[in-house]
């Protein structure tokens, strides 16, 4: 039986005195989050725009496409990604394998589909408002989006904040391509699994504190975010 | 605030020339046929108000002439020029309840003043002042009360300075004295030149602002007459029907 009392005190005399090598773990997990959350913003919001506003035959598949990858299972995706850019794979050339730039790119994989559906349904809801009188003032198409992207700002930031949990709580994926290299591609979650199994609770416990508190932090910000909008009658 | 429009005495619907041309108009939804084969010679210089009981198609008639419908059959002539994009550019709408952007007063005014390529503060500030919102120019839009939410509505719409400006029932859940800033602004519009298209069931209201009345019934156009021969020799069943249940519910 481990004692965990020694291990939380540890735990906390990591987080309190900024040990280096926390520090380094949580910053690439940040790193690596960060990026990912806005690759999917980069290439989820236009998307869920486009299918928000267009009118297209198959728009019922694409819904139901775009819901389902939701739910895509970590490892499969870490799998694909793996195939992907292993040497042998089709993107084999460009050398990302066990990098964070592949731990950036399976997490991106992984969320867009959130960031997509989900500000898909934002923009829809403010569209269906705005549409007519977008269309009295005869707003072009690609300045309509942009306003109802700007006005959905609030909430679409929210998704965003969803998909950085997902990202940031992330393990299956991450492993798989970025191979928890210490000092390289070592991340939170990778970190927390491999020194569970170690047997090194301490640096384990501190790394899911800090993973608790980025995810209370994220909810907090929802939180805020919701009641500044609606405080001022923006949502 | 300002003060309400005095009741003027209409000018002959015949008399004006026209601006528009409905011809033979048919829009129909869940099978049914809601405008029904309507002609309607609109005039260049009056208010028209657009008067009849629910579901008759009012509100339909004024989408389909602004183009936001498209008709099953019909057609539909601004100034010798089939309705399209280009034609509604000219034109400008304010709904029963009034959509405004997520933004602050001045930036819903700015955001419709860009789009026809001259967001100046002085004329975001000339807006303002015209509908009485200069102190809530920075205020969420969304934040106003009724009545000024309609005003902004109204503002924007005249931002696109408008050839045309339809108005569907603007003041319908509006105080008097609220409905009297509506019509005072409207009037202005009036005056520099923009053809007014008003629904409307307020019977005060239409003798306040009418010119000429288009009384619609069932999809269709019962009468459409000086506001004055309306209101005092209406020669439908349905309007005199009509103007008596307003009479007895005001």
């Amino acid at each position: 039986m481990q004692d965990f009392g020694g291990a939380f005190s540890l735990a906390f005399s990591l987080v309190l005195s900024a040990d280096p090598s926390l520090l380094e773990i949580i910053l690439l997990s940040l790193r690596v989050s960060l990026s990912a959350v806005l690759l999917a913003c980069m290439i989820g919001l236009p998307l869920g725009t486009l299918i928000a506003m267009a009118r297209f035959r198959g728009r019922s598949v694409a819904l139901v496409v775009l819901n389902s990858l939701m739910g895509l299972p970590p490892v499969v995706v870490g799998l694909l990604i793996y195939l992907l850019l292993s040497n042998a794979g089709p993107l084999g050339w460009l050398q990302l394998l066990y990098t964070p730039a592949a731990m950036i790119v399976a997490q991106t994989v992984l969320i867009f589909p959130i960031i997509a559906a989900l500000s898909r349904e934002v923009v829809e809801q403010l569209h269906t408002e705005y549409a007519e009188q977008f269309r009295s003032l005869s707003v072009p198409t690609r300045q309509a989006a942009a306003a109802l992207l700007w006005d959905a700002r609030y909430s679409l930031l929210t998704v965003a904040l969803a998909g950085f949990g997902r990202a940031v709580a992330e393990v299956g994926a991450v492993i798989i391509v970025g191979g928890n290299i210490d000092h390289l591609t070592r991340v939170m979650t990778t970190a927390i699994a491999l020194e569970t199994s170690k047997g090194d609770l301490g640096l384990a416990l501190a790394l899911g504190i800090v993973l608790l508190s980025i995810s209370l932090s994220v909810n907090a910000a929802v939180m805020a975010l919701r009641l500044t909008s609606a405080r001022f009658a923006y949502a | 605030m300002p003060e309400a429009v005095p009741i003027r005495r209409p000018r002959q619907v015949t008399q004006s020339a026209l601006l528009g041309e409905v011809k033979g108009l048919v829009y129909e939804a869940g099978g049914k046929r809601l405008i029904d084969a309507v002609d309607l010679n609109i005039p260049d210089d009056s208010r028209t108000i657009v008067m009849g009981p629910n579901g008759a198609g009012k509100s339909l008639l004024l989408r389909l002439m602004h183009g936001l419908l498209k008709p099953r059959a019909g057609r539909i002539v601004w100034n010798g020029r089939e309705l399209d994009s280009r034609v509604r550019l000219e034109q400008a709408m304010v709904f029963q309840r009034p959509v405004l952007l997520r933004r602050s007063v001045a930036a819903n005014l700015r955001f419709a003043l860009k789009l026809r390529g001259r967001p100046a503060d002085d004329e975001i500030d000339r807006l303002l002042e015209e509908v009485d919102l200069t102190a809530q120019a920075n205020q969420p839009a969304r934040l106003l009360s009724g009545g000024e939410q309609q005003r902004l509505a109204l503002a924007r719409a005249l931002a696109t300075r408008p050839r045309v400006l339809f108005l569907d029932e603007p003041t319908a859940s509006l105080d008097p004295n609220a409905t009297a800033a509506i019509e005072t602004i409207v009037q202005r519009a009036h005056e520099r030149g923009t053809k007014i298209l008003f629904v409307t069931h307020n019977l005060g209201q239409a003798r306040r602002l009418a010119d000429d009345v288009v009384f619609m019934n069932q999809g269709r156009i019962e009468e459409h007459t000086p506001a004055d021969e309306f209101f005092d020799q209406p020669k439908s069943q349905a309007a005199i029907d009509f103007l008596d249940d307003c009479l007895v519910s005001h």
